[in-house]
């Protein structure tokens, strides 16, 4: 019917998927993030042994083909106690994301939206927070309320938050006049709605990255709070406290707290990558 | 164009000579006064959701209820909150940061005693993250996508990734048990240990003082490790940040105006864009500084440091909440400080505020 050839330029196929590809080192951290998920969910299948099983005749194994990363000090099987752990860390991880990023985002879109003097006090708060010493914060509420999972992540949020306090104000205040926001307005969209359906999907792209990295530091200061005892408590296995167990033995037996913190490692790694690919991705001048 | 109007009046004149610098100055103490409240309400609320009742420590379990109650009323329990904390601020300010019930000692004799050999190893890990991270940053930043780069950038992630307490545990694996290299956990051998007089508690000036042949010797062979440990977990930020303020300083007009005239590309990185961007770089030492104090906790751990974050450690353990939070104190003054006179330095040492 039409004289003209189509033009309509169909739309490239699997244009997300391209565009991480394009990152190496994004693809991989998400690769390696994606993995360990699944390894996680499927632990019950995956795990060669029961996790919290002992057996003390089997007692520091040297790695072999029975146990792959041989046994711990009450001859649990090291391998399934990686894999279980990695729930913990995991699930810690989930949760300061679900608080924080939430926290953040409110105080941000607040102070950036309406200026002035709740701009100031909500501003001059965050800065505040920014400046406290992180990890001895938590380590002082985690020993003030008791050491668990549930407080260890209370512990970061309550200092995270300032991070993307600032990040969504810079973002709200560079659309604050912008026709955008006007024209949602003149529709009769104010309050809550506006900000929360208009400001707050224009500030989510900046936040990535810095979830990224952050996600990196969080499950160092997990691992960390686990080593110290303050994680979860025994016979849970969760890294940190696997490498504490393991230090007791370090120089006779170095394989029960290598591999733990190897895979603290590899986890952390694989967010730090994805927050660099993610950065190169989203600033082209940069790479 | 407009010519600026000068405001002659009183007031103008003094805006310009001293109210403009003052007013400056006044908006960072406001922020540290601030920032020191904070702290203060933080710990202050920490310790009033501690499980433990300080009226029932210090009375016991057998005592009767009147003395009980007495000591509740000592303690100004029985007050509302911001009595409270007015007593807990005046106590603070007259240096008293309560007993710790695991030593046995005021918690500020305590602090006093372990703070600066935390000082002394945050100190050296922090001049050698420093030299090292921004020389890398700064070999990165000669070429960006080279393969120096690319080491670079490795290098950084994977020091941004490792956890510190990991780390120091197999190095002491590898360094001390296997090879024999260094020193072991502590400051020093056994046989220096409980022999030297250890008044300013910095390992290396003390041994240097007390003439004892091979004590300095020791104390650089315990040292080394936990100082290169501590350091490799601030290398991968300084590393990085360098980098990404350096690539973004290329791109001003100054560095294309240098270019043009015919300046190197080393000449470019050294001579005009080092010094412009010494004040960012300066902050972001600070920063890593305020990292390693953190991280100072773990790694003493680790090497059983008599610092500050072993301290805080077996504080905790012990249920020691007073020691606990005076050691948090501490470090959030820490923080508070060293952002404090980055600020300061940072206006000093930049060319275009000079």
């Amino acid at each position: 019917m039409s004289y003209f050839p189509d033009l309509t330029v169909a739309p490239r196929r699997y244009a997300y998927a391209r565009r991480w590809l394009r990152s190496p080192g994004a693809s991989c951290g998400a690769l390696i993030l994606l993995l360990t998920l699944a390894i996680t969910l499927a632990a019950p299948w995956v795990a060669p042994y029961d996790p919290l099983l002992q057996d003390i005749g089997q007692r520091l194994q040297a790695p072999s083909g029975v146990h792959w990363l041989g046994t711990d000090g009450l001859g649990r099987d090291i391998l399934s106690r990686l894999i279980y752990g990695a729930r913990p860390t995991l699930g810690l991880v989930g949760l300061v994301v679900v608080l924080t990023v939430p926290i953040g985002l409110t105080v941000g879109i607040l102070a950036g939206y309406y200026g002035g003097w709740i701009e100031r006090g909500l501003m001059a708060f965050t800065d505040m927070v920014m400046a406290f010493p992180r990890l001895v914060l938590a380590l002082a509420f985690s020993a003030v309320m008791g050491p668990g999972l549930i407080n260890g992540a209370l512990a970061l949020v309550l200092t995270g938050w300032p991070a993307y306090a600032r990040l969504s104000r810079a973002e709200t205040l560079k659309m604050r006049r912008s026709d955008y926001l006007a024209a949602a307005q003149m529709q009769g969209i104010i309050g809550v709605r506006l900000l929360f359906g208009h400001v707050l999907p224009a500030c989510l792209p900046s936040m990535q990255i810095r979830l990224a990295l952050d996600l990196a530091s969080i499950v160092l200061a997990a691992a960390g709070l686990g080593f110290l005892g303050l994680g979860v408590r025994p016979p849970t296995a969760e890294w940190g406290t696997m490498i504490a167990e393991g230090s007791k033995v370090i120089f006779d037996q170095w394989w029960v707290a290598a591999s733990p913190g190897a895979a603290v490692l590899i986890i952390s790694f694989a967010f730090n990558l994805l927050a660099d690919g993610l950065r190169d991705l989203s600033d082209p001048h940069h790479a | 164009m407009t010519v600026p109007v000068r405001d002659l009046t009183l007031a103008g004149r003094l805006n310009r000579a001293w109210y403009r610098p003052l007013r400056v100055l006044s908006r960072g103490t406001v922020t540290v006064i601030l920032t020191v409240l904070g702290l203060l309400v933080a710990t202050f609320v920490l310790a009033s959701l501690a499980p433990i009742d300080p009226a029932l420590q210090l009375v016991g379990d057998h005592a009767s209820n009147s003395a009980y109650l007495h000591m509740r009323q000592v303690l100004a329990l029985d007050r509302p909150w911001p009595v409270q904390f007015e007593r807990y601020v005046m106590r603070l300010a007259h240096g008293d940061l309560g007993t710790s019930s695991s030593t046995g000692q005021p918690v500020i004799d305590d602090l006093k005693r372990v703070f600066p050999a935390t000082l002394e190893l945050a100190t050296l890990a922090m001049t050698i993250s420093a030299v090292f991270g921004v020389a890398l940053g700064l070999l990165s930043a000669w070429r960006p996508g080279g393969a120096l780069d690319a080491v670079s950038r490795v290098v950084s992630l994977l020091g941004n990734s490792i956890p510190v307490f990991w780390l120091g545990l197999l190095s002491l694996f590898v360094f001390y048990a296997h090879l024999r290299w260094v020193g072991g956990p502590g400051r020093l051998d056994d046989a220096f240990e409980y022999t030297l007089d250890m008044r300013s508690n910095l390992v290396l000036l003390d041994t240097w003082r007390s003439h004892v042949p091979g004590a300095f010797a020791n104390a650089v062979a315990h040292l080394i490790l936990p100082v290169l440990v501590l350091a490799a977990s601030a290398l991968g930020s300084v590393t990085r940040l360098t980098r990404a303020v350096l690539l973004e300083e290329r791109g001003r007009e100054y560095v294309t105006l240098a270019r043009a005239k015919g300046a190197g590309e080393a000449r470019i990185l050294l001579r005009h864009i080092l010094p412009n961007t010494i004040g960012t770089l300066l902050t972001v030492i600070a920063l890593s500084y305020t990292g390693l104090l953190e991280g100072a906790v773990l790694t003493e751990t680790v090497f059983a440091w008599p610092g500050l974050g072993r301290y805080l450690t077996t504080a905790l353990f012990a249920g020691d909440t007073p020691a606990v939070l005076g050691g948090t104190l501490l470090i959030g003054l820490c923080f508070v400080l060293v952002n404090g006179l980055t600020d300061v330095l940072v206006r000093a040492l930049d060319p275009r505020i000079r």
